[in-house]
């Protein structure tokens, strides 16, 4: 049964790409249900993680260095987040037609920076001893079916995220002022809560999220100047399918569209991939415009002023 | 602007070839062409609202349409493009045959852009999409437009595109002579946009367009249907930006996937912004000089041309209210109908 196993050899890679989409895709979703803010620059910040987890690791290899990649790269571009908040994205509340192109200026400049400093090319990371290897089959129904362990490390990865996210919004203080926040910013702020502050630590939170994914990703493929580019677009169709600011709905579209996209790779090219996972998402707006998962609201605009 | 500046900056137009060397005139040419797509962003954006970041899709297909009819013509019957012989195929294929056709491949240059921007834009605003949601679906669609060119090379030519160009109705596209009507048509294109985008407004259809840029659900309310037409606004942009992509094709002598992805369309924009989003003429101006600033900088410091555009980004985006209001108080008047200016006005 060769195909059985392809298949899910295939299925198993769609799944450890879209867990990096997740990561990515999170980011994005919070800061785009609390803020109506897209940030374009979010891509960089995972390149960000994965250069910062490239330095990691060169500087001191060993069994943990992964662990503390994560840490590094989480903290690294969340730091970062928080600063073009503050410069840049506060300035535009309101306006999310034109964050989107300030994001892109700042995403333009972090890559120039990123080709100047570890040049066009880019570099590698070789995982621990622990993280080398696969779980493999040989015989019986599955043969020939072979998981490397560092896809099960980056799945384990963005599993905990998930989980640590949830506990994060409905288990702390913070949690709740996000949930409050985006129910009813002006309410909230009448009851006390420091929205501005808010803000600022959903923004840096959701870059760091992106930060650890760059560090998750860097295990498996190179990283270079424009590998944000290469996920951003799948991130932003991610989103749309989940739905504003639904962070299950974001789950959800991660999976679908990284098993969706490695699954049609298996029978057409990869641009031909890309073109029919953009027909399915628009085909799939139709049936649903909102999203897989939205909150219902009698509010009559929402966030539709350009 | 008054009518006596206008009056000058036409005739100023148009004797160009006359006053400029024929390589200035070549770069101004490109950039003139280059800003038709901008005047389309201008449209969908600046009048209706919706920021699309796929132009670079249309101007695509309205340069390959055009280049398609320039690799074809004067091949003598049997005879297949260099490219496709290089890449093993055999026959021309079929929906590259009626290319052939100048007439035809003209035709296409405008309906191509304008189907395929009807279609996509009924699906949308059929639905209600609107705002970011249109902006990141019509920026994965110039993502999969350009590799989808780029993987299907010998029926596109690829990576390289599609270049060397002999004749076009009947001319010799690499003659003076041709490159200065070429810049006559563009300059008289570019210039009859402007005007006509003032007629257009001043329309019921320009003035629905307005209305429900700025209260869609009001104009909902009052009985008419917005969708059709955000969907004639966007058609009429992606025309703009298919005839933009098949006069570029002319002046530069080649097409690529590298001006219809995902960078070209925001620059597009980028262009559109600077010029004041709601103002033609600014939108013409600031394509050409910034285009020719970019030109001179990016061959003599590359580097430094990505850090510049970068910061162009965020300055532009940034300080765009801020000279509305300082616009304003110079005139004492708003000079276009953004709406941050209008509350500036009225208080």
């Amino acid at each position: 049964m060769q195909e059985l196993a392809l298949a899910l050899g295939q299925l198993f890679n769609g799944l450890s790409v879209g867990s990096i989409l997740l990561l990515v895709g999170l980011g994005l979703a919070l800061s785009f249900g609390l803020m109506r803010v897209i940030n374009m620059a979010h891509g960089e910040l995972l390149m960000v993680g994965g250069y910062l987890a490239y330095l990691v690791h060169a500087s001191m290899p060993g069994a943990l260095s992964p662990v503390v990649a994560l840490v590094v790269g989480f903290w690294g571009a969340g730091l970062l987040g928080a600063l073009l908040e503050w410069l840049v994205i506060r300035h535009l509340y309101g306006r999310p037609l034109d964050t989107l192109l300030a994001t892109w200026g700042v995403g333009l400049l972090l890559q120039q920076a990123a080709r100047n400093l570890f040049g066009p090319t880019g570099v590698e990371v070789t995982a621990p001893t622990w993280l080398q290897g696969a779980f493999t089959v040989n015989h019986g129904m599955l043969a020939a079916l072979s998981l490397p362990h560092v896809r099960f490390f980056v799945l384990a990865v963005s599993a905990a995220v998930l989980l640590g996210l949830w506990a994060l919004l409905y288990g702390t203080r913070l949690g709740l002022y996000v949930r409050s926040v985006n129910q009813d910013r002006e309410v909230s702020s009448t009851l006390g809560i420091p929205t501005p502050w808010v803000d600022r630590a959903v923004f840096a939170l959701g870059a760091g999220l992106a930060g650890a994914g760059g560090a998750a990703l860097a295990l498996v493929s190179p990283v270079t100047p424009t590998v944000g580019q290469s996920y951003i677009v799948d991130a932003f169709l991610v989103v749309i399918l989940g739905g504003v600011g639904s962070l299950l709905g974001t789950a959800l579209a991660s999976a679908l569209v990284g098993v969706l996209s490695s699954a049609l790779q298996v029978f057409t090219s990869v641009s031909f991939s890309k073109v029919l996972l953009l027909v399915s998402v628009v085909a799939f707006l139709q049936i649903r415009p909102k999203g897989l998962i939205w909150v219902r609201s009698r509010t009559l605009e929402e966030g539709s002023h350009g | 602007m008054d009518r006596v500046g206008k009056s000058v900056l036409l005739a100023g137009l148009f004797a160009a070839p006359w006053v400029l060397s024929p390589y200035d005139l070549s770069l101004v040419g490109r950039f003139l062409a280059l800003a038709l797509p901008s005047l389309g962003v201008m449209w969908v954006w600046g009048y209706a609202g919706v920021l699309s970041l796929g132009q670079g899709v249309f101007f695509g297909l309205g340069g390959y349409a055009l280049a398609m009819h320039l690799k074809v013509v004067g091949l003598p019957g049997g005879e297949l493009p260099d490219f496709m012989v290089w890449n093993g195929l055999t026959t021309l294929p079929w929906w590259w045959a009626p290319f052939r056709s100048a007439f035809f491949s003209l035709l296409m240059v405008v309906l191509l852009p304008a189907a395929s921007a009807t279609a996509l834009g009924f699906l949308l605003f059929r639905r209600r999409v609107t705002g970011v949601y249109v902006s990141l679906i019509t920026q994965a669609l110039a993502l999969a437009f350009s590799t989808l060119l780029i993987s299907q090379q010998g029926l596109t030519g690829g990576f390289n595109g599609l270049t060397d160009f002999t004749t076009f109705l009947g001319a010799d596209v690499t003659s003076a002579d041709f490159h200065r009507v070429l810049y006559w048509v563009t300059a008289a294109l570019v210039a009859s946009v402007v005007l006509g985008t003032r007629w257009v407004l001043g329309t019921d259809f320009g003035r629905l367009l307005l209305a429900m840029r700025e209260a869609e659900n009001r104009v909902r309310f009052l009985g008419y249907d917005p969708a059709p037409c955000k969907v004639a606004a966007f058609a009429t942009s992606a025309v703009l930006a298919g005839a933009g992509g098949a006069l570029f094709t002319l002046h530069v002598g080649v097409v690529s996937p590298a001006q219809v992805g995902v960078v070209p369309s925001i620059e597009m924009v980028i262009w559109a912004a600077l010029g004041g989003r709601t103002n033609p003429v600014g939108v013409v101006a600031a394509t050409v000089v910034g285009n020719l600033v970019k030109d001179r900088i990016s061959s003599a410091l590359p580097d430094a041309w990505l850090y510049l555009a970068g910061l162009l980004f965020i300055a532009t985006v940034l300080a765009g209210p801020a000279l509305g209001r300082w616009r304003t108080r110079l005139r004492g008047r708003p000079t276009s109908l953004r709406p941050e200016q209008e509350v500036a006005y009225v208080r």
